[in-house]
């Protein structure tokens, strides 16, 4: 269990952002991650009263607020009903319903976990990230950042032409994923991202457009994903294991959306 | 830090360390339904309702619970002891150590969705592990209160 010495609930961002400069303090989210660590906070920096635990959708973007937690993001409709499914399906398997009504997106994405269904689900659809001194960044970018002590405000999930879908292979239904996977379709190119590899999420790109060529194309770009990813072992499954889900992950993807299946669902 | 919740109706003032969890809190205050079971955030054993919904009181500081409405069973006695006969009924429960959880989630299931699908139930329970039956009688159970609550078949 973490220890904490002062707790802080903030009135503005500003406030938490000078404490969250001094490296023995720590913003909490939903306190999740934290608590199965054994970290010594000094002061622990609550941001549950700054407004930010809302889903708001404007004409072109959803902006969900870091506090909003994944059962938020989970049942918002205009968001199921804009990813086709793909973001409900990446949070209905973690855990419990309790568990996500805890859980931040913002803690799940700023601690950017190789694990975290969100961050690869939210990776494989238009996301930028505001932060609060860096100001807006895209997410892809955002997920190979080191950690610094800027603060995570929100997740903008731009509304264009992308369509993706999620699917995740677990050992056991409410684990940790052993991979997931998202298949993306949009005009600025088609592209997969793999994660719980353990590692982070990765994308990977179909430069060769195999993804518009049906089946045999599929096939190929399956190939492609599972020889240039790298997947290693831990004690859920082992890399190999990895390499092989993830292909046939990317062709059930890839027949969901170019081949009208509902696998994804 | 001094923090004030409304713990199953009544308003408590009290001083509590900045990392004390919720569960312990409540506890202290003599909510002793409320249980760990498992200190991974996984069991759903130390479920209670915050703001009406339900949340792992082992997870949430008793600080980020400061201002908020806390309703665990001791404040919903009536309605877990009318589900909790259903459970009796179908010899669900074992040992009984998970069902304080169990029966606190299965109340927010029904606040949630008026007339759920199995799928629904089943997801909406997969966080509340029992590790002595296969949930079989649990589901009976949810599904014989489903029908006496929409006025069908009596108890």
């Amino acid at each position: 269990m973490f220890t904490i010495r002062a707790y802080a609930k903030v009135s503005s961002l500003e406030e938490a952002y000078e404490l969250n400069q001094k490296k023995m303090n720590t913003i909490i989210g939903g306190g999740l991650w934290l608590r199965m660590g054994k970290k010594n906070i000094q002061t622990a920096i609550d941001l549950s009263g700054l407004g930010l635990d809302e889903i708001k959708e404007e004409e072109d973007a959803f902006m969900i607020g870091a506090m909003a937690t994944l059962r938020q993001l989970e049942t918002h409709p205009g968001i199921d009903a804009y990813t086709g499914g793909a973001v409900k399906e990446s949070l209905r398997h973690i855990v419990g319903v309790q568990m996500r009504n805890c859980a931040t997106v913002g803690g799940s994405i700023y601690g950017r976990f190789g694990f975290s269904d969100p961050l690869c689900c939210l990776l494989g659809l238009d996301c930028e990230v505001e932060l609060y001194r860096a100001g807006r960044i895209p997410l892809a970018e955002f997920a190979k950042m080191k950690k610094d002590n800027d603060i995570l405000v929100q997740v903008i999930l731009k509304k264009t032409d992308r369509k993706a879908v999620y699917l995740s292979q677990r050992n056991s239904a409410t684990d940790f994923p052993v991979v997931s996977c998202v298949v993306s379709k949009g005009e600025k190119g088609n592209y997969a991202v793999i994660g719980a590899r353990p590692c982070l999420p990765v994308i990977v790109e179909d430069c060769e457009d195999l993804l518009e060529r049906g089946e045999e194309g599929w096939n190929a770009f399956a190939q492609k994903v599972q020889q240039e990813v790298a997947f290693a072992d831990n004690t859920r499954a082992s890399g190999a294991y990895r390499r092989h889900v993830a292909g046939v992950l990317v062709k059930r993807g890839a027949k969901a959306l170019w081949g009208g299946a509902d696998e994804c669902r | 830090m001094q923090i004030t919740i409304k713990l199953n109706g009544k308003q408590v003032t009290a001083d509590v360390a900045p990392d004390m969890n919720l569960l312990n809190f409540v506890r202290s205050q003599g909510c002793y339904s409320v249980k760990c079971g498992c200190e991974t955030s996984n069991c759903g054993l130390c479920t209670l309702w915050m703001d009406g919904k339900p949340v792992l009181s082992c997870s949430i500081l008793a600080a980020r619970a400061d201002g908020h409405e806390i309703v665990t069973m001791e404040g919903c006695q009536e309605e877990a002891a009318e589900f909790g006969a259903f459970l009796a009924d179908q010899g669900a429960e074992q040992c009984g150590f998970c069902s304080p959880g169990f029966i606190m989630n299965v109340l927010a299931l029904f606040r949630e969705y008026e007339d759920p699908t199995e799928e629904e139930i089943k997801e909406y329970l997969a966080g509340n592990l029992c590790r002595c039956s296969g949930y079989e009688g649990q589901l009976r159970a949810i599904r014989a209160y489903m029908a006496y609550k929409k006025g069908g078949e009596s108890k």
